[in-house]
Formats: structure tokens, C-alpha cells, sequence
């Protein structure tokens, strides 16, 4: 057993290596060992956020849906309406319509039966020139008797 | 020997020397010098590898145990950082060189990565430095150092092989084992092509029987040679380390005062311990992943069926 001097040259070279240790190698395995940690971190971040933004999908995606089932709701009841409404509209025109044709029919059939009136007057008038003038044995002068006729065609 | 000062030879001797012991006398007794623990022959005990090597192994033990239990799936600590990382690592050095399925090997090569890598460390502590501590003990001996003791490296070769030979003969079954041994390399082409007595056939039984020995020969140096090379190239390099880091030692220790010479002797063993000791990070290092490494080749060699 002898203590001497090798034993502060070893405790120097021990310092030293320690210290290279502490300067050289230590360093980027720290590094490496964050790195990792930190891409772990990161990995397990991503994760999380991508679940978050998942759960946010879901329920935007269904609030979105319920939203178009409401407002799917709301366009056929809109329909509804407007089919009704657009009914009785035609209801009405078609009425009036009808009451227009109805009275444009009569008008027309009282001025056919008027005419037919007027025609039958003056054949009337011409049958009873024509009956006179036999009962007389002779011609009645129309131009004579135009006045008296036409006021006898007015009395018919 | 425990006052006074050494020769070189002496410090040498001193610093290669286990801390021996022996039951002896009805007593439990330690040598005192190199001849006495030769003398104790083959039935004593290092205690010194044995401590160290214990103490080691316990300390990687409750240090990964410690961190097993803690693990966590999230963002992983310091500590866990450092185990995931050498677990990756390991598990993926076993994933390139096995092929074969067994859940033991991974582990395995761990517990031989960190033991010997931490045992391989103690070459990195100041040789003197034991001495502080071991002399006061009254410890004559102490090697710090578990695998510069070949009783060590053999020891987990040892190990290796029984695992090496349970595996064959798991694997391949014992006829299959004993067949690889004796029917490789030169076999094939001798055994009997029908079961028949025919001449052709006769010979070539006759040839397989020469054959077989040399076979044998051949594949049992193989086979040995495995636990061999493990042991001892783990135990060379690390005695030829621990013997550089004596003989540096040596120059400061040569140091007799003020003189030129001394200094110089003394600022050599500076600048040469401390390369030879950053050197010797890059050697333990490797020299526990080889030792792992031919581990899991030895296994995945046991795994695999040739014939």
C-alpha cells in the first residue's frame, strides 16, 4: 500500500474526465433524451387536440343537422302554405272566371233572343203586310204605308 | 504489505490481485498475498468480483424496477426517458439479429447489456481510489473491476452455454441436437439413400461411421468456442484496459520530488490516463453491446433448425 503522488495525478485525471464527460458526451445525450421527450410531448399533444377537434366536429356536425332538419321543417310547412294558399286562389279566379263566362253567356243569349225578336217582328209585320194586302186584293204601297208599318213593327 | 512502498512489479501484482478467501481453519479467511490465494486453489471464492458484480446487478435491478413500476404512458421523466430509450434500443438490436419467437431473450439481453455495462464502468474509477476505502477495511485486495476477474466472464459465458444447449435441444430435440453435431459438416451425401442392404449402401454406412468423429470434432470446437470467445474477449479487453490504466498509474507513482523528471512523469500520467480513459467510454460501451449482441446470435443460432 503506498499513497503517493499517483494518487493526485489520478484524482486530476478523474476531474478531467469527469468534466469531458460533463463538456462532450453528456450534452447530446441530454439532447437526444429532450428530443425525444419532446417529440413523445408533442405526439401525445397532437393526439389530444386531434380528440378535441373530433368532439368539435361531431358536435358542429350535429348542430348542422339539426339546423337543416329545422329548416327543412320550416320550407314544407312554408309549402304547405303556399299550396293553400295558391288553392283557394284558384278557387276564387276559377268562381270568377266562371261568373264571367256565365254572364257573358246570358248577355249573349238575351241579345240572340232580342235579334230572333226583331226578325220574327218584321216577318210578322211582313206576314201581315202580306195578310192585309191579300184581305185588300191589293198592293199596299210600302212607301205609303212605311210609316204606319214601321210603327206597327215597333207594337209587335 | 500494507506499509511501505512497492515496486512497480509489486504495485502491478498488487493492483491484478482478487480479494480471495477461503474457508480455512474452521474460519472464513482472505489471503494475504498472491501466493497464498494461489495456494487456496480451486475451492475459494473472489469476493471482491462477487460484491461488485452484486451490487451492480442490484442496482440495475432496482433502477429499472423502480422506473417499471413509476412508468407512465404519458410524457416520460428523466429517468424513464433513459430506461425507454435503452429498452428501445435494445429491443431493437434483438429484433435485427433474432428470428426466432421467445420472449426471454429480449430481457436477457438487457441483463447482460446494463450488468456488464455497469461493471465495465468501474474501470473508469481511479484504481487508487479502491485502495482508500479497502485498506481501512482491512481488506488486503480489492478489484473493483468484476470483469477483469475471468472467474466472472467465464461464469456468465457459462451461463449463456446452458441456455445455448437448452435451446438446442428444446428446438431441435435431442436427436436433432445430436445430429447437427455429428452430421455437419460433411454428412449428407453418406447417409443411406433406401434401407436397404446393397453394397452402395453398405459403404456409405461405413463411411458415415468415419465420418461421424470428425463431424463431431469439428462442431464440438464450434460449439465451445461460443462461450469461449465470450468470456474471454470480455475479459481481455477489459484486463489489457484495467492494466494500461495500472501502468499510467505507475508514472505518477514515480514521482520523487520536485525533479524535472518527476513532473514530467507525473503531467504524462495526466495526459495519458485521461485519453486512454475517454477511450475507455467508447469500450465498455462496446465491449457490453458484443457481449449481448453474440448472446442473442449464440440464442438465434440454438433456434434455428438446419437440417
Amino acid at each position: 500500500m503506498n499513497i503517493n503522488a499517483t494518487l493526485i495525478a489520478q484524482t486530476i485525471t478523474f476531474a478531467l474526465l469527469v468534466w469531458f464527460c460533463m463538456k462532450i458526451i453528456w450534452p447530446p445525450v441530454i439532447r437526444a433524451l429532450d428530443a425525444r421527450k419532446q417529440r413523445i410531448a408533442d405526439g401525445l399533444a397532437a393526439a389530444d387536440r386531434g380528440k378535441h377537434d373530433l368532439e368539435l366536429a361531431a358536435k358542429r356536425s350535429a348542430d348542422i343537422l339539426r339546423e337543416a332538419k329545422g329548416k327543412a321543417a320550416e320550407i314544407i310547412a312554408q309549402g304547405e302554405k303556399l299550396k293553400a294558399e295558391m288553392l283557394d286562389q284558384a278557387k276564387v279566379h276559377a268562381q270568377d272566371e266562371a261568373e264571367r263566362i256565365m254572364v257573358a253567356a246570358r248577355a249573349e243569349v238575351e241579345q240572340e233572343v232580342s235579334r230572333a225578336r226583331e226578325v220574327l217582328r218584321h216577318q210578322v209585320a211582313d206576314l201581315a203586310v202580306a195578310g192585309a194586302s191579300k184581305i185588300l186584293q191589293r198592293e199596299v204601297d210600302a212607301k205609303a204605308h212605311a210609316e204606319m208599318l214601321s210603327a206597327l213593327k215597333q207594337e209587335l | 504489505m500494507a506499509s511501505g512502498n512497492l515496486t512497480s512489479t509489486e504495485y502491478i501484482k498488487h493492483h491484478l490481485q482478487n480479494l480471495t478467501c477461503t474457508l480455512q481453519d474452521g474460519g472464513f479467511r482472505c489471503a494475504q498475498s498472491a501466493e497464498e490465494a494461489k495456494a487456496m486453489g480451486f475451492w475459494a471464492i473472489n469476493v471482491d468480483t462477487i460484491v461488485m458484480s452484486l451490487v451492480l446487478g442490484l442496482a440495475f435491478l432496482f433502477l429499472f424496477r423502480s422506473v417499471a413500476k413509476k412508468a407512465t404512458a404519458d410524457v416520460p421523466g428523466g429517468l424513464q426517458n433513459f430506461v425507454e430509450v435503452v429498452i428501445e434500443f435494445i429491443d431493437n438490436s434483438v429484433r435485427g439479429s433474432f428470428t426466432g419467437r421467445n420472449p426471454m431473450v429480449a430481457p436477457l439481453a438487457l441483463t447482460i447489456f446494463m450488468w456488464v455495462f455497469l461493471m465495465n464502468l468501474m474501470d473508469l474509477v481511479p484504481i487508487d481510489y479502491v485502495a482508500l476505502i479497502s485498506a481501512p477495511l482491512g481488506l488486503e485486495f480489492f478489484k473493483l473491476v468484476p470483469t477483469t476477474d475471468p472467474n466472472a466472464t467465464i461464469g456468465m459465458a457459462i451461463g449463456v452455454f446452458l441456455l445455448i444447449l437448452f435451446y438446442s435441444v428444446k428446438v431441435k430435440g435431442v436427436g436433432g441436437f445430436i445430429g447437427e453435431l455429428t452430421l455437419q459438416p460433411f454428412a449428407s451425401f453418406f447417409l443411406p439413400v433406401k434401407f436397404s442392404l446393397s453394397p452402395g449402401n453398405l459403404l456409405r454406412i461405413v463411411a458415415l461411421i468415419i465420418i461421424v468423429p470428425v463431424n463431431f470434432l469439428l462442431e464440438l470446437v464450434n460449439l465451445l468456442a461460443k462461450p469461449l470467445s465470450l468470456a474471454l474477449r470480455l475479459f481481455g479487453n477489459m484486463y489489457a484496459g484495467e492494466m494500461i490504466f495500472i501502468l499510467i498509474a505507475l508514472m505518477g507513482g514515480a514521482w520523487a520530488g520536485a525533479s524535472l523528471s518527476g513532473i514530467t512523469l507525473f503531467g504524462s500520467q495526466i495526459l495519458l490516463a485521461l485519453p486512454w480513459a475517454i477511450f475507455h467510454i467508447l469500450i465498455i460501451t462496446l465491449q457490453a453491446f458484443i457481449f449481448m449482441t453474440l448472446t442473442v446470435v449464440y440464442l438465434d443460432m440454438a433456434h434455428q433448425k438446419h437440417h
